[in-house]
C-alpha cells in the first residue's frame, strides 16, 4: 500500500466521510488476519463492502445460541484484553454480580498512550467489526445499552463509526428486537474531549457521567462491580471487541490454534521511530519476537539508514525500555514482564545509536507530567518536578545531585525496586514487571518509567551533560536538594 | 467564527441545535452525561464555550453552571475564550520528538509570526503544543482542527497555511468546533430508549431462567 506523504487534496467536491483517505501506516502481512482483513479494501468501512464480507455474520452465529453459551465461546478464547492490562475478557466479564441489573457496556475507544495507533484504524476502517463485537458482548452478558466512548480529536473515526450505527439500525441490527429476537440493545456513539488519563477505565466512566474525568479509587478494582451509575459495567478496549466476530464465526478453537495457550490470536501493533517501515502490523500473539517485526521483512525491516539499535520501547510510553539484548523477547506478557516491561497498548517506539537519550526519556516525562489529573499528590507534585529537573539536565543546567533526585522523586512514586531490563554490559540482571506504586493509577509511575530506565541504561548520557555546583550558582540554578534532608539511613 | 449568533440572545442554541441537544440528551439514562457532547455542539455552534452556553447547557442536563465549566475545563479540546478558525495543534511526544516535531514546531513559530499557545493577528491560526494524536507511524504529525497531516515537512508546514489561507482546504476542514460532520440518528421506531437505572428491575429479556 502507499505510504502518503501529507494530504494535500484540493478540497473541492463536498465531503463525506468516504472522500477523505485513510489515515496511512497500515501493512497487511503473511500472517492470519483476525482483525484487520477487511482493511484489504478501501470501502471495507461502508455498509455495503462490510455485509458483503461476512460482517453481522458471528453475531447473527451468536443469536442462534443461549448467551451463556456465547460467554463460554469467549472465555475460552482467552481474548487479552488490547488496552493495556491484558485481563482476559470472558473472565473480567465474569466479575459482574449475579443479580444486578441493569449492566453497560462501555467501550474504550480513547486511543492515547504515546506510540498507540491501532484502535483509531479499527474505528475508521471496520467500524461494523467493533459494532458486531459489542452486539455480541451485549447478548452474551446482558448488558441493556451500550456506549462508544471515541477518543475527541478523532473526527474521521466519529463520522465512519455515526455512519456505520445509522447503517446499522436501519438494517434492523441495532435497536429494539434485533433480527426479530427479543435481543434489543441500543448503542451510543459518545464523544471524548481531550484528557489521556480518561483512557483509565473508572475516569472513562467518570467522564461518560459527565464528570471531570479523575479515576476513581481502588477498591473496587473492576468496574463490573460498580461501574458506570454505580451499576455492573463492562469496559473494553476497541481491539478486544473487534476480535469477537471472528471467534463467533470461526470458534474458540481456532482461534486458540493461533499463536500460544497463554497469549492466543492475534495483535495489532505500532512500530514508530527510527525504523526503515514504521508501520501497523497484524501480529501472531505469542510467537513474533521483537527481533522478528524490527527487521522482519514483512515488518519493519530494519532500522533506519541501518544504523545501531540504541532502545526501544516495547508496549506504550508507560513501559520500561528493552536494549537490543531483548530483541529475542516474544510478544507474550509474562516473558515481556520477566524481562522487566510490559506489552501494554501494543505500541513499539524505536531509538536508533543518534539518539538523545536525555531528550527523548524527557518527551515521556513531559507527556505524563502535562497529562495528570491532579488527584494523588506523588503524581501531581512528583510529575512535576521529575519534569522540571530532567529538563535542567536536558539543558545542560543540572548537577549531579539532580540525577539521584530523580530517583529519589520517582521512589515517592513507585517505592521499592523499578522495574527494567537487563544489561550483560552494565553487569544488570532484569527487575521483573510490575512495581509498587503510591498513586491510584499508572500515569504518576508512567512519569517515572522512561527516567528509570534512561538513567539505568544509559546514566553516562546524563552525565555527560552536568555541571558543577558553581557553575550551577554562577548561571542561578538552585541547586537540588534532598528529599532526605536528614540523611537519616543516608550512608 | 462559525457562530451563527443569535441576535434574540433568549437563548444560546439555535433552534435546530437545541432540537439536537434535546435528542442527545435523551439518549443517556442520565442527563447529566450529555455535558461533553453538548460542550461539543456548543463549541461547533460558536467556536468556543461562553457563559450563555454553559448556563444553557446546565439547565439541559440537570447540573449547576459551575458544575458544568468544571467538567468543561478538565478537558483540552474545550477552549473558554475566542481561538482561531484553524486550531494548529503539533505533536511533540515521543515518536514525533525523534523524527523532528521540534524543527516542526519551531518552523510554524516562525511561519505563523507567533509563539506556541498564540492566536494570529487575522484570527485565523491558533498554534498549540498537543500530545499523541494516535498517527505515530506518520512522525511528525499535526492536526488542524483535528484533521490529521502526516509526515510533515516545513514545506508541506506552509503549503498547508497558504492553502488553509486561500480557503483551498474548506472541503476538508471546516472552522474550529466542528467535529464529525455525520451525526448518529436513531429512528424512532428502532430505539430501545434509556431508562433511568434506577428504573429496571430485574435481567434483560433475552436473559430469561439464565443463572438457574
Ligand atoms: C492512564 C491510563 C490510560 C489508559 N488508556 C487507555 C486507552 O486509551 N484505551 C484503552 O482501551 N485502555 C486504556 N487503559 C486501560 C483501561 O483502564 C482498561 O484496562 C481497558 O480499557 C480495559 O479493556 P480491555 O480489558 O479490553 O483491555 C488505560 C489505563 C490507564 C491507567
Ligand atoms: S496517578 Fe496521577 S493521573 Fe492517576 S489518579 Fe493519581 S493524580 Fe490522577
Amino acid at each position: 500500500m502507499a505510504h502518503l506523504r501529507g494530504s494535500h487534496r484540493k478540497g473541492r467536491e463536498p465531503v463525506t466521510a468516504t472522500s477523505i483517505p485513510h489515515a496511512p501506516g497500515f501493512f497487511a502481512s503473511e500472517t492470519p488476519r483476525v482483525v484487520t482483513q477487511r482493511f484489504d479494501y478501501e470501502d471495507g468501512y461502508t455498509f455495503e463492502r462490510a455485509m458483503a464480507t461476512g460482517a453481522y455474520e458471528g453475531f447473527k452465529t451468536a443469536l442462534t445460541r443461549t448467551p451463556s453459551e456465547v460467554h463460554d465461546e469467549v472465555r475460552a478464547a482467552t481474548v487479552l484484553g488490547r488496552g493495556g492490562a491484558g485481563f482476559p475478557a470472558g473472565v473480567k466479564w465474569g466479575f459482574m454480580p449475579p443479580t444486578v441489573w441493569p449492566r453497560y457496556l462501555v467501550v474504550n475507544g480513547d486511543e492515547s498512550e504515546p506510540g498507540t495507533y491501532k484502535d483509531r484504524l479499527l474505528m475508521e476502517r471496520d467500524p461494523h467489526q467493533l459494532i458486531e463485537g459489542c452486539l455480541i458482548a451485549a447478548y452474551a452478558t446482558g448488558l441493556s445499552q451500550c456506549f462508544l466512548y471515541v477518543r475527541g480529536e478523532m473526527p474521521l473515526a466519529h463520522e465512519r463509526i455515526a455512519q456505520a450505527l445509522n447503517d446499522a439500525y436501519a438494517d434492523g441490527l441495532i435497536g429494539k428486537n434485533i433480527q426479530g429476537t427479543n435481543f434489543s440493545l441500543d448503542i451510543i456513539l459518545h464523544w471524548g474531549a481531550g484528557a489521556y488519563v480518561v483512557g483509565e477505565e473508572t475516569a472513562l466512566i467518570e467522564s461518560l457521567e459527565g464528570k471531570r474525568g479523575m479515576p476513581r479509587l481502588k477498591p473496587p478494582y473492576f468496574p463490573a462491580a460498580i461501574g458506570l451509575y454505580g451499576q455492573p459495567t463492562i469496559v473494553n478496549n476497541v481491539e478486544t471487541l473487534s476480535n469477537l466476530p471472528w471467534i463467533l464465526t470461526n470458534g474458540a478453537a481456532a482461534y486458540t490454534a493461533i499463536g500460544t495457550e497463554s497469549s492466543p490470536g492475534t495483535r495489532v501493533v505500532a512500530v514508530s521511530g527510527h525504523v526503515k517501515r514504521p508501520g501497523v502490523f497484524e501480529i501472531v500473539n505469542g510467537t513474533t519476537t521483537f527481533r522478528d517485526l524490527l527487521y522482519g521483512e514483512d515488518y519493519c525491516q530494519g532500522i533506519r539508514d541501518d544504523n545501531e539499535l540504541k532502545a526501544f520501547v516495547p508496549g506504550g510510553g508507560s513501559a520500561p525500555w528493552f536494549t537490543p539484548e531483548q530483541l529475542d523477547v516474544p510478544f507474550e506478557g509474562r516473558e515481556c514482564s520477566a524481562a522487566g516491561s510490559m506489552l501494554g497498548s501494543g505500541a513499539i517506539m524505536v531509538m536508533d545509536e543518534t539518539t538523545d537519550i536525555p531528550t527523548a526519556a524527557l518527551s515521556l516525562t513531559r507527556f505524563y507530567a502535562h497529562e495528570s489529573c491532579g488527584k494523588c499528590v506523588p503524581c501531581r507534585e512528583g510529575g512535576t518536578w521529575l519534569e522540571k529537573i530532567l529538563t535542567r539536565v536536558v539543558q545542560g543546567r543540572g548537577t549531579s545531585r539532580d540525577l539521584d533526585l530523580l530517583l529519589e522523586v520517582g521512589a515517592t512514586i513507585c517505592p521499592g525496586d523499578f522495574p527494567h531490563a537487563s544489561s550483560s554490559d552494565l553487569g544488570l540482571d532484569a527487575t521483573p514487571f510490575p512495581y509498587k506504586m503510591t498513586t491510584i493509577c499508572f500515569v504518576g509511575p508512567s512519569a517515572f518509567a522512561p527516567i528509570h530506565s534512561a538513567l539505568t541504561l544509559f546514566r553516562g548520557e546524563f552525565e555527560d551533560r552536568l555541571i558543577d555546583d558553581d557553575a550551577a550558582g554562577a548561571i542561578g540554578v538552585p541547586v537540588a536538594i534532598s528529599s532526605n534532608p536528614t540523611g537519616e539511613e543516608a550512608s | 467564527m462559525a457562530a451563527q449568533s443569535d441576535e434574540t440572545q433568549m437563548s444560546f442554541f439555535t433552534t435546530e441545535n437545541r432540537r439536537l441537544a434535546d435528542v442527545i440528551v435523551a439518549r443517556y439514562p442520565k442527563r447529566r452525561s450529555a455535558t461533553i457532547p453538548l460542550l461539543h455542539l456548543a463549541q461547533e455552534q460558536h467556536g468556543w464555550i461562553c457563559d450563555d452556553a454553559m448556563i444553557e447547557i446546565a439547565d439541559l442536563v440537570d447540573a449547576t453552571p459551575a458544575e458544568v465549566k468544571g467538567t468543561g475545563t478538565f478537558y483540552e479540546m474545550f477552549k473558554f475564550h475566542p481561538v482561531g478558525k484553524y486550531v494548529v495543534n503539533i505533536c511533540g511526544t515521543m515518536s514525533c520528538k525523534l523524527m523532528g516535531a521540534d524543527e516542526l514546531m519551531n518552523h510554524a513559530e516562525q511561519k505563523l509570526g507567533v509563539a506556541v499557545g498564540e492566536t494570529t493577528e487575522d484570527g485565523l491560526f491558533t498554534l498549540e503544543h498537543a500530545e499523541c494524536q494516535a498517527a505515530c507511524t506518520e512522525a511528525p504529525t499535526l492536526q488542524v482542527n483535528y484533521r490529521h497531516e502526516y509526515r510533515v515537512t516545513t514545506d508541506d508546514f506552509d503549503r498547508l497555511v497558504d492553502d488553509l489561507t486561500a480557503g483551498r482546504r474548506d472541503g476538508d476542514i471546516p472552522a474550529h468546533g466542528t467535529l464529525a460532520r455525520i451525526r448518529q440518528e436513531i429512528p424512532a421506531n428502532r430505539a430501545v430508549g434509556a431508562v433511568p437505572p434506577e428504573e429496571v428491575d430485574g435481567p434483560p429479556a433475552w436473559l430469561p431462567q439464565e443463572g438457574a
